[in-house]
């Protein structure tokens, strides 16, 4: 199952502020923890929304909105993807985040190809083992 | 939380640790059997106590301080009845001075330890049947009924083959250790294809109808990550992890809306996972930038990563997968994989060069019997125009093939094939 985490902006993070070293180093750690026990498949830290554009659509009206936007609740910093066997092992590594201050981090299930009801029959897994061998080259 | 929650959050602590935990274990006690079976103990307590305490902050060290208590408790037993058991003691003694939080290992030192465990787990003095259970089952964290069920054995034969092949290890005393340098290459090899086969178990479904089917292929792909994040200076390693990345990436297309399967040549390449495609060539470009020569599943992943690369079969850089092909010919001499070189020379240079390939092949006995010789050399022929010789062989192909809906796939080609 794969997940993402999103991580909310903060007044630090919108002022385009690094975190501090501690904060960093920490983090460091966290992420070689998930991609050594094969978790992290991508993650990523977003500018501030001040370098973002919002555009609203309206019938055939397109807006163009510059950042920064004010929401700050709403706003996005970053993100992982993880892949876990369950929810509770997503939320199992979420725990162990170096997070603080009462900041409250998402975990959302993304949806795969099974999640549209593909239903495997056993002919159809047959099947798939003599495609693999004609798909070798 | 309900019993139920905490009991699903016990299970996902469970496999985030264990693997840890009983690599840990084992460098402490020195045998794997003892080590699992303290490792289990531990789990039984948390089943037991969890529930009612709260999940702890750090579930990790409170597993592996549970653990090495019950160790020397029943190491204390053990030695009040053999007192003089030597070995014994030093095994206590190593337990007691372990047995003080701030002496839990290190980051570093559980990683070498997750890795010794890997390669004790692969060790060529066992069956392959045996590493891959035993591999599953200790590093993977699945349970004997789940690997039972995924190889279709029951659960007793399966239960016996990892007792036995602990024992195996303890009477061979296979030590627990990186293999030093000089047979490095040969024991990484002997662990990657135990990720292989388990991950072609998922991805290939001999058989089998349930979940457990993809959760092999995600398994196998989660001991690949772990082991090139390990391992990152290992070409091989890093060639296997971008294989399976990138043949993962083609799950999604490799099955058509009635369940039929689909052909590379036919996937709906828009299907594709981008992330994991990504993450392949990714793992490629690693194993490249080591320098060396690509082995057999860098070549492989090499090969995967042209059909990556690509949007359709015509944009398809087909001279430079003969020239993969080339070199994967060249170091494992293989018949099959000349097979697939000469369906990939017929794209690049034409069916008169493929066929050239294919006919010096038919009296190769590995392919004796082997459908998709017939298909191939059907598939060219029809290229050629000489469609009679393509029928016959569509047909022949299909009387050796035993999968129905192939047979079928195989039987319109050669009706397809009839004279007008």
């Amino acid at each position: 199952m794969r997940f993402m985490v999103l991580v909310p902006g903060s007044p630090d993070s919108e002022a385009g502020q690094m975190p501090s070293t501690e904060l960093l180093t920490a983090m460091t750690k966290y992420n070689e923890e998930l991609v050594k026990s094969g978790v992290m498949l991508a993650g990523e830290g977003l500018h501030p929304t001040a370098k973002g554009a919002r555009v609203r659509f309206n019938g055939s009206e397109r807006t163009v909105i510059d950042g920064p936007f004010t929401e700050s609740k709403e706003l996005i910093a970053g993100y992982w993807i993880w892949e876990c066997a369950s929810r509770e092992e997503a939320i199992e590594w979420l725990k162990r985040a170096p997070f603080d201050g009462g900041v409250e981090i998402e975990l959302r299930q993304v949806f795969a190809p099974e999640d549209f009801g593909e239903e495997l029959t056993p002919e159809l897994r047959e099947a798939n083992e003599r495609l693999r061998e004609q798909a070798m080259q | 939380m309900t019993p139920s929650a905490t009991h699903r959050a016990i299970e996902a602590v469970w496999r985030i640790e264990s693997a840890r935990l009983i690599a840990g274990l084992t460098r402490t006690v020195r045998d794997v059997a003892v080590a699992e079976d303290l490792a289990q103990d531990a789990l039984l307590a948390a089943l037991e106590q969890w529930p009612h305490s709260g999940i702890p902050e750090r579930p990790g060290a409170w597993l592996m301080t549970t653990a090495r208590r019950r160790g020397i408790d029943a190491l204390r037993r053990r030695r009040t009845l053999e007192r003089k058991h030597e070995l014994i003691g030093r095994e206590l003694e190593a337990l007691q001075q372990l047995d003080r939080p701030e002496l839990l290992p290190m980051a570093e030192e559980v990683e070498d330890d997750l890795l010794r465990l890997i390669f004790m787990t692969c060790h060529p003095v066992l069956s392959r049947e045996a590493r891959v259970a035993l591999t599953l089952r200790l590093l993977g964290g699945l349970t004997t009924p789940e690997i039972a069920r995924a190889f279709l054995v029951s659960e007793g034969t399966l239960a016996q083959r990892i007792v036995r092949a602990k024992r195996t290890l303890g009477e061979a005393r296979v030590p627990f250790e990186v293999p030093a340098s000089d047979e490095l290459a040969e024991r990484v090899s002997a662990v990657l294809e135990v990720i292989y086969l388990v991950f072609n178990e998922g991805y290939a479904a001999t058989a089998g109808e349930d979940w457990i089917r993809p959760a092999l292929c995600a398994e196998a792909l989660r001991l690949a990550r772990i082991l090139g994040a390990l391992m990152p200076r290992e070409a091989e390693v890093l060639g296997l992890l971008a294989l399976m990345e990138l043949q993962a990436a083609r799950l999604p297309a490799r099955v058509g809306p009635l369940g039929e399967p689909v052909l590379l040549a036919d996937q709906d390449r828009s299907r594709w996972d981008r992330l994991l495609l990504r993450r392949g060539l990714a793992a490629l470009e690693q194993a490249r930038a080591l320098g060396g020569t690509l082995g057999p599943y860098g070549l492989q992943a090499a090969i995967a990563a042209c059909h990556a690369e690509a949007g359709s079969v015509e944009e398809t850089d087909w001279p430079r997968i003969v020239a993969l092909y080339d070199g994967l010919a060249a170091l494992t001499g293989s018949p099959v994989v000349e097979l697939n070189r000469a369906v990939a020379v017929t794209m690049a240079f034409g069916p008169e060069a493929g066929l050239e390939i294919v006919d010096s092949l038919t009296e190769e006995p590995a392919l004796n019997g082997y459908h998709l010789l017939g298909s191939v050399r059907g598939d060219i022929l029809a290229r050629l125009g000489r469609r009679a010789e393509a029928r016959r062989e569509f047909e022949r192909a299909a009387d050796m093939c035993a999968n129905d809906r192939e047979r079928a796939l195989l039987l319109e080609r050669a009706i397809c094939c009839a004279p007008a």
